[in-house]
């Protein structure tokens, strides 16, 4: 973990942003619930706290009236409307900048400052009243602290004073559990407490007093007789809380109070149970963990020649132990989607604001994991297409119902694991692509020659070429000039594949197909001249003999005929100037993406082989031929061959001999 | 990257590259390897046409001798790889340079080094940070961040200097 403290708060004020956010967003839906008002208070009073402790003054000062705003909605003063909610949630972007100490002007903070304030005057001005506060009443409250308490900060005395506040108060200690002095730390907290307080405030109000410490701590609330029976409806008679983690607490509740599809599990995902480690540690672990693999290969490759039985069998053993580090390794780095699909709820929650549009956003197989690379490489790509699918697929409300539709419109986030890649489709119920306004597009940009007879397809695909957008006014939140093709590039960066169906009327679905890591691949080994390459076995069609015949004929052009189909074919000796003279029995490995083919001629195939994937340096970006290195068995490099960029190539390269006659 | 005027010393670790001693930092040294099994990647520039397996990472392995314009000659029982960490916009990469003989770390006065003259120098001015005399010899500092940014004049910059 990063040891400067400042970093540290910023890790921590992105989970409790994170946190608010989600709260607040659930809390547009289920105004009402008491768990989510706490949870957001609760985030924004640590958020505060820790703030100030770590010298961000501005936030702490700004955070406090977000804070005071909740408290009054926490105590039932102000009901969580849906413009107080819509305020907070804009303030909170302004807390985010400031804790990230960027560009965060007073200005912009005052003038949130007063929105907040209309919400909550506004709010104020519904409100019935505060929950009607039954007769005195007696209540016998018992609770203790952890041991650490102290030490973690918590002071009793404030907690009593409290309760103090509430009304008369018997205080006595509780002192059984004091450890004999020799044993006693200073400390520790070893106290506990009974107190007899006689208040006309309800329970919840005592229970507000333990608010911050409740998660540690165990507490008793028992009416006491004659006690007037209690008037709060959802208070049971008697509370035991000794809850380790609050999720575990909250979550039951949640679920209780709304058994609503969308926020509650996935929060309650969220367990105590983890270590947060830094993305680059597990890069590193990584690396170490190919090195070992290379170098138990080498071990195997001397066991194998030796005749001492147990260095073999120690070889075995390693090898062993190696792939299995190796695979408990890839499933370190795997995190779940719902990670990325979280954030698309605030981006569907701004988008229904600035389009006017009402648009409901549902998620299914959250729990797919993915390696964190690769998500956090998805991000853009995919707020891009939601984006798209709520700016040019959904249509206004009025147009929805026009069309015989729910005035809602629905996007749709799945992902699912499908061997070993992961798909994730974003589809939505809009109008669907309109093929005549792609064409003409297309046709006025040039892209393809007016009448030209495409299949749907095709015609479909064209949306992914570079510089196309069928936005006819271009709005504030597509047509930005980052197009479809700077997804499709992003996704082919992944390593995986984007395709996209659309019904006119219907709507239209995107499937992106992304391998589950990026860190291993399949590759089947080839030799060309003295090197050795990878090529990426997914996109491995077949491999055939190049006989003498094609070998001769193919001079000119470079073209195979295959089950009657012609593929052309490139060879690697030539495209890597090897500038040796190639084997007598040259092998084509036919590669394909999508439906474009196109043959590879090396000298050998070496066979199958599972590796870690190294990226190349800065200095061979420019290289587009390969897409990355990988360490063999003998501690050499090989270079990974990037298929896309090849079977393109190869189709360039066929174009121009047509072309040419 | 720090100026050579504002520090006393520099220390650096000295090496030969074509019968020329050029030195670099020795802060980005992180190993002087034995010669290892080279990848060549066809279709990269020249002064970075091969990779190699450094502690399990595939790292870029850079030419100086073409940066500069010299020969490069075959590997002899002194060869060595000076692998450097060195900032490449932002980004700390291990780069392995190619030493026909490396020397010792040693430091290099203020005094010693002067700025690369203008005129009546084989090679490119930017490509040299400073210069320093040691016991006769000239040692060569040269300026990574403009070498490497142009891949080694790989970008069709002539090696040649004109008065300015």
């Amino acid at each position: 973990m990063s040891g400067d403290p400042v970093e540290t708060f910023r890790q921590e004020a992105q989970d409790l942003l994170e946190q608010i956010e989600t709260g607040l967003l659930d809390l547009a839906h289920r105004p009402g619930d008491r768990a989510l008002i706490d949870a957001v208070f609760r985030g924004l009073h640590t958020l505060k706290g820790s703030g100030a402790m770590f010298g961000f003054d501005a936030l702490a000062a700004f955070t406090h009236h977000c804070e005071s705003a909740f408290d009054r909605v926490r105590k039932g003063e102000v009901p969580a409307s849906p413009e107080l909610v819509a305020a907070v949630l804009a303030a909170q972007d302004h807390m985010r900048a400031l804790a990230e100490g960027t560009d965060a002007s007073e200005a912009e903070g005052e003038a949130l400052l007063v929105r907040l304030r209309q919400a909550v005057d506004a709010a104020a001005g519904v409100v019935v009243e505060a929950p009607s506060a039954p007769g005195a009443a007696t209540w016998k409250v018992r609770f203790s602290l952890p041991t650490d308490a102290l030490a973690n900060g918590t002071r009793p005395l404030p907690l009593l004073d409290e309760l103090r506040e509430l009304g008369e108060c018997k205080v006595t200690a509780l002192t059984d559990q004091i450890p004999p002095l020799e044993a006693l730390n200073p400390t520790e907290c070893w106290l506990g407490w009974e107190v007899i307080l006689t208040t006309t405030h309800p329970r919840s109000a005592i229970e507000d007093v333990f608010i911050f410490v409740i998660d540690e701590m165990t507490l008793e609330i028992e009416a006491l007789e004659p006690a007037a029976p209690v008037a709060e409806p959802d208070a049971p008679a008697e509370v035991l809380l000794a809850a380790v983690n609050s999720e575990a607490a909250a979550a039951p509740i949640a679920e209780i109070a709304a058994p609503d599809t969308q926020g509650g599990e996935a929060k309650a995902a969220r367990v105590g149970d983890t270590v947060r480690v830094p993305a680059e540690r597990l890069d590193e672990l990584m690396d170490r963990v190919g090195e070992l693999v290379i170098a138990q290969s080498r071990l195997k490759q001397v066991a194998v020649t030796s005749t001492e039985p147990q260095l073999r069998a120690v070889a075995e053993e390693i090898e062993r132990l190696a792939s299995e580090l190796r695979d408990t390794m890839m499933v370190v780095r795997m995190v779940p989607v719902a990670q990325l699909f979280g954030r698309f709820r605030r981006l569907i929650h701004d988008l229904a604001r600035d389009t006017g549009k009402s648009i409901e956003l549902s998620t299914e197989g959250e729990t797919t994991e993915l390696d964190k690379t690769v998500i956090e490489r998805l991000a853009d790509p995919l707020v891009h297409l939601i984006r798209n699918s709520a700016d040019h697929g959904l249509e206004t409300p009025d147009q929805r119902l026009a069309a015989g539709k729910p005035a809602t419109g629905q996007i749709r986030l799945a992902a699912r694991q499908s061997g070993a890649e992961v798909i994730i489709t974003i589809t939505d119920d809009g109008r669907g692509v309109d093929r005549a306004r792609v064409r003409a597009k297309a046709e006025e940009n040039g892209l393809i020659a007016p009448g030209a007879v495409l299949s749907d397809s095709e015609l479909l695909q064209l949306i992914f070429h570079p510089g196309f957008s069928t936005a006819a006014t271009i709005t504030n939140l597509s047509g930005r000039g980052v197009g479809m093709d700077v997804v499709k590039r992003t996704i082919e960066g992944l390593r995986g594949a984007i395709e996209m169906t659309s019904e006119p009327g219907q709507g239209s679905q995107i499937s992106l197909r992304i391998p589950l890591t990026l860190a291993i691949i399949d590759g089947l080994l080839v030799r060309v001249g003295p090197a050795r390459y990878v090529i990426p076995l997914p996109a491995v069609e077949e491999c055939v003999e190049l006989t003498v015949e094609q070998d001769m004929r193919s001079t000119g052009r470079s073209l195979l005929t295959l089950r009657d189909r012609l593929v052309p074919f490139i060879r690697l000796r030539e495209l890597f100037r090897t500038g040796l003279v190639p084997d007598p029995h040259q092998k084509v490995v036919v590669v394909a993406t999508g439906q474009e083919r196109v043959g590879l001629v090396v000298d050998q195939i070496l066979g199958d082989h599972q590796t870690v994937i190294k990226s190349l340096s800065s200095f061979h970006a420019d290289v587009e031929t390969f897409s990355g290195a990988t360490i063999l068995g003998d501690g050499g490099v090989a270079l990974i061959l990037d298929v896309a960029h090849l079977v393109a190539a190869g189709q360039r390269q066929d174009a121009q001999l047509r072309a040419a006659g | 990257m720090s100026e050579p005027h504002t520090t006393d010393a520099l220390q650096v670790l000295t090496f030969d590259l074509h019968g020329e001693t050029f030195a670099l930092e020795a802060g980005w040294v992180r190993e002087v390897l034995d010669p290892t099994s080279e990848t060549t990647v066809p279709g990269a520039a020249p002064f970075v046409d091969a990779v190699i397996n450094f502690r399990g990472r595939v790292i870029p392995l850079a030419d100086l001798r073409l940066a500069f314009g010299l020969e490069r000659s075959p590997p002899t029982i002194d060869s060595r790889i000076v692998v450097i960490e060195y900032d490449i916009a932002g980004d700390p990469t291990l780069v392995g340079l190619r030493a026909d003989k490396v020397h010792e770390v040693t430091t290099l006065e203020v005094a010693e080094t002067e700025e690369a003259p203008r005129v009546g120098l084989r090679w490119r001015a930017d490509f040299i940070r400073c210069l320093a005399r040691r016991n006769g010899d000239l040692i060569v500092v040269p300026d990574l961040d403009q070498i490497f940014a142009s891949k080694g004049g790989a970008t069709g910059a002539v090696v040649q200097l004109s008065a300015a």
